[in-house]
């Protein structure tokens, strides 16, 4: 997929710090059924959207395109139906303190970005929501910084190669290609280990 | 310079690496199944590429196939339209592109994770991927293998790499003799315990120590399989005999001479002495108990004689804010001991406990027993190979007659997809790997155990420690 390049934006970040969302959370299994992606929005945390008071249902952050988890978000399994679900829901960015492996390389592939943060900064954005619920914080990818309203700017990590793929909008499958005189290579040293033989 | 076993393996893979960009790694074996699988190849159908290495992947049915039986035709019924759509999906894929295919119902039908070891499709020193988290099971032959977004399932397919960077690496040493009664499943759950959910964050996970060299190939993949739960990107274990003796003479292992050329560069795998790890953890064996999980992720487990933690002892926020909001959802108090809980469903499968060696276990604990009534009892093999070596042996009519529901093969009530899955507010002793919120379906709860701790708690309808039931007059068999 060839994707938009993140612009600079500004949005209403919705609070949910919890530690450990788990992908069968952010996308229960019986949604998985499905082989497009265009109806995953409704999938998205939808057992705990039939809490009324789940904060996906307060009218405030209808919109909202930053969300602030707890640590570790993005858990368990490898269904890119989870970066899907919140891309299609209307998420940009994730904030928290760390990421699961696999959930991050398919937030990056699909142009939504997980912003890494310090304990101290994540605890200082949750305690400004508490106080203001619809706290708006600026992202900037070119200059790896999100904004607070206070004015404070912090820095968040990313890797060269995602940051270039994802403000110029450049595809990872085009990329490989450019390699494959290398793959082409690789292959001619190495016969395969397996060969299964076809359908 | 001394090397691990991950850095050897990874070394032998490197493709390109570009400076200030990822290592472009080369992938030896490519697993696919119906759920992760279908938008990769609409990437390829809209770019008019094609699958690169047909030869080198495989696909087969497993998520959201049924488990119940066949029809009077031989044929297992899908009922589920979209599950149905999902699977006629695969198959038309795999045939536009010239991949093997395990139908539902046919002779290699399995989960995943257990087929490619089956057929000796799994080996030592391979990179294996999978749009799968429990691809780590494959490392338990020393074979670095993980699991991939849909996005990286079109790159593999299409150029048979992906762009990776090289993770850090972890020693979990386990040394010691396990107790009867505690068996793989324990080990992965106490580590888990240990090093959290977040632990194995980053780094490739790999099990040493006397107690990992003395475990058969099945309950090495129980370990490995897991690794994921501590967030691993991968667990391993060195390739050593046990390892050859369970590959020699599978469908797809090398045969021959080649047989010979892959051993002598198997041997060379293991870890070189004076290798070092960027991190460490060692447990002992020989205090091992049985392990249960009382919360909603695998981190939350505890020794099955334990008692639930209490929130009001937890320092941290946020962890104490986690443990409350699951001790809710499981509806626990703090400090209640779980034995003598009671339970609506056993669950006797998954990737992680359905193997051959794990329904022996479970069989040899009810044999000549009866399930308590009330209770539903599951048992699912891992593929239709499973299904037909217990059934060569009997263990189908153990389970049978102790009132336990022996079914087909998949995923089953793990993903809880096809239909299989527990109703809401009902309790579970389960040997898959996740007791995630609603995971085994909407509301239900999940205890995960082994198959020993299964099976005994099935007899009584309450969670029961299997040391209890262990007859003294017979030693359990595990090979
Ligand atoms: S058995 Fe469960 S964990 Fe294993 S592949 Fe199937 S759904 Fe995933």
């Amino acid at each position: 997929m060839i994707m938009e390049p993140i612009k600079p934006f500004s949005s209403v970040a919705v609070p949910l710090p919890i530690e450990n969302i788990d992908t069968d959370q952010i996308i229960p299994a019986r949604y998985l059924k499905v082989t497009d992606k265009s109806s995953l929005a409704e999938g998205l945390f939808s057992d705990w959207r039939e809490d009324p008071n789940f904060v996906l249902n307060d009218e405030r952050y209808k919109g909202a395109q930053i969300l602030v988890a707890g640590h570790n978000f993005g858990c368990g399994s490898s269904r890119e139906h989870a970066p899907w679900a919140l891309k299609a829901y209307g998420f940009r960015a994730i904030i928290s303190t760390y990421f699961a492996d696999i959930f991050r390389n398919n937030a990056l592939k699909n142009g939504l970005l997980p912003i890494v943060v310090d304990a101290e900064t994540h605890q200082k954005i949750l305690d400004m929501i508490a106080e203001v619920p619809q706290t708006t914080i600026h992202v900037d990818l070119e200059a790896q910084t999100i904004t607070l309203p206070d004015g404070q700017s912090v820095t968040f990590p990313i890797d060269a190669f995602s940051k270039t793929c994802l403000l110029e909008g450049i595809d990872e499958l085009g990329y490989l290609f450019t390699q494959m005189p290398a793959i082409e290579a690789y292959e001619s040293a190495h016969p395969p280990r397996v060969s299964i033989g076809g359908a | 310079m001394a090397k691990t076993l991950f850095e050897k393996v990874w070394d032998a893979h490197v493709v390109a690496s570009p400076p200030n960009s990822p290592s472009i790694l080369y992938i030896d074996l490519h697993l696919i199944h119906e759920v992760t699988s279908p938008q990769a190849f609409t990437v390829l159908r809209e770019r008019g590429l094609k699958v690169r290495r047909p030869q080198q992947t495989i696909a087969t049915m497993d998520h959201s196939t049924p488990t119940t039986p066949r029809g009077l035709d031989g044929i297992i019924p899908v009922v589920d339209a979209m599950a149905r759509a999902q699977l006629d999906q695969l198959v038309k894929n795999c045939q536009e592109h010239n991949i093997r295919v395990f139908e539902l119902g046919t002779e290699h039908q399995g989960i995943v994770h257990v087929i490619g070891p089956e057929l000796g499709l799994t080996q030592p020193g391979m990179t294996i991927v999978c749009g799968d988290s429990h691809t780590s099971t494959h490392g338990a032959f020393g074979a670095l293998a993980f699991g991939i977004g849909t996005s990286e399932v079109a790159h593999v397919l299409a150029t048979q790499t992906l762009l990776q960077y090289k993770p850090k690496t972890f020693e979990i040493r386990v040394d010691g003799q396990l107790a009867d009664g505690v068996v793989a499943k324990d080990i992965i759950l106490a580590i888990i315990a240990n090093i959290g959910v977040g632990g194995g964050t980053g780094y490739v996970l790999e099990y040493t120590g006397s107690a990992i060299r003395s475990l058969n190939m099945e309950a090495r993949m129980t370990i490995c399989n897991m690794s994921i739960e501590a967030g691993a990107r991968a667990g391993m274990i060195a390739p050593d005999d046990t390892t050859f003796e369970y590959i020699i003479g599978r469908q797809y292992a090398p045969k021959g001479k080649a047989w010979e050329e892959a051993l002598a560069y198997w041997r060379t795998l293991p870890t070189d002495e004076g290798a070092t790890y960027d991190r460490q953890f060692t447990l002992n064996a020989d205090e091992l108990v049985p392990m249960i999980t009382y919360g909603t992720n695998p981190g939350m487990g505890m020794p099955i004689t334990g008692q639930v933690p209490d929130p009001a002892k937890v320092g941290d926020a946020s962890e104490k804010a986690g443990l409350e909001k699951a001790l809710q959802y499981m509806g626990l108090q703090p400090n209640q001991p779980l034995l003598g809980h009671p339970v609506d469903v056993v669950f006797i499968g998954s990737c992680t406990n359905s193997r051959i060696t794990d329904l022996r276990l479970a069989a040899d604990m009810l044999k000549g027993h009866r399930v308590a009534e009330n209770v539903r009892v599951l048992v699912v093999p891992g593929s239709q190979q499973v299904k037909k070596q217990a059934e060569a042996e009997g263990l189908d009519k153990i389970f049978k007659e102790a009132g336990a529901e022996w079914r087909e093969a998949g995923c089953s009530m793990c993903i809880a997809m096809n239909g299989d899955q527990l109703q809401p507010g009902q309790y579970a002793v389960s040997t898959s790997n996740r007791n995630f919120e609603g995971r085994q379906g909407r509301g239900g709860r999940t205890f995960l155990a082994s198959p020993l701790t299964a099976a005994a708690t099935a007899i009584h309808g309450v969670i029961t420690d299997p040391r209890t039931m262990i007859r003294a007059k017979q030693p359990i068999e595990v090979n």
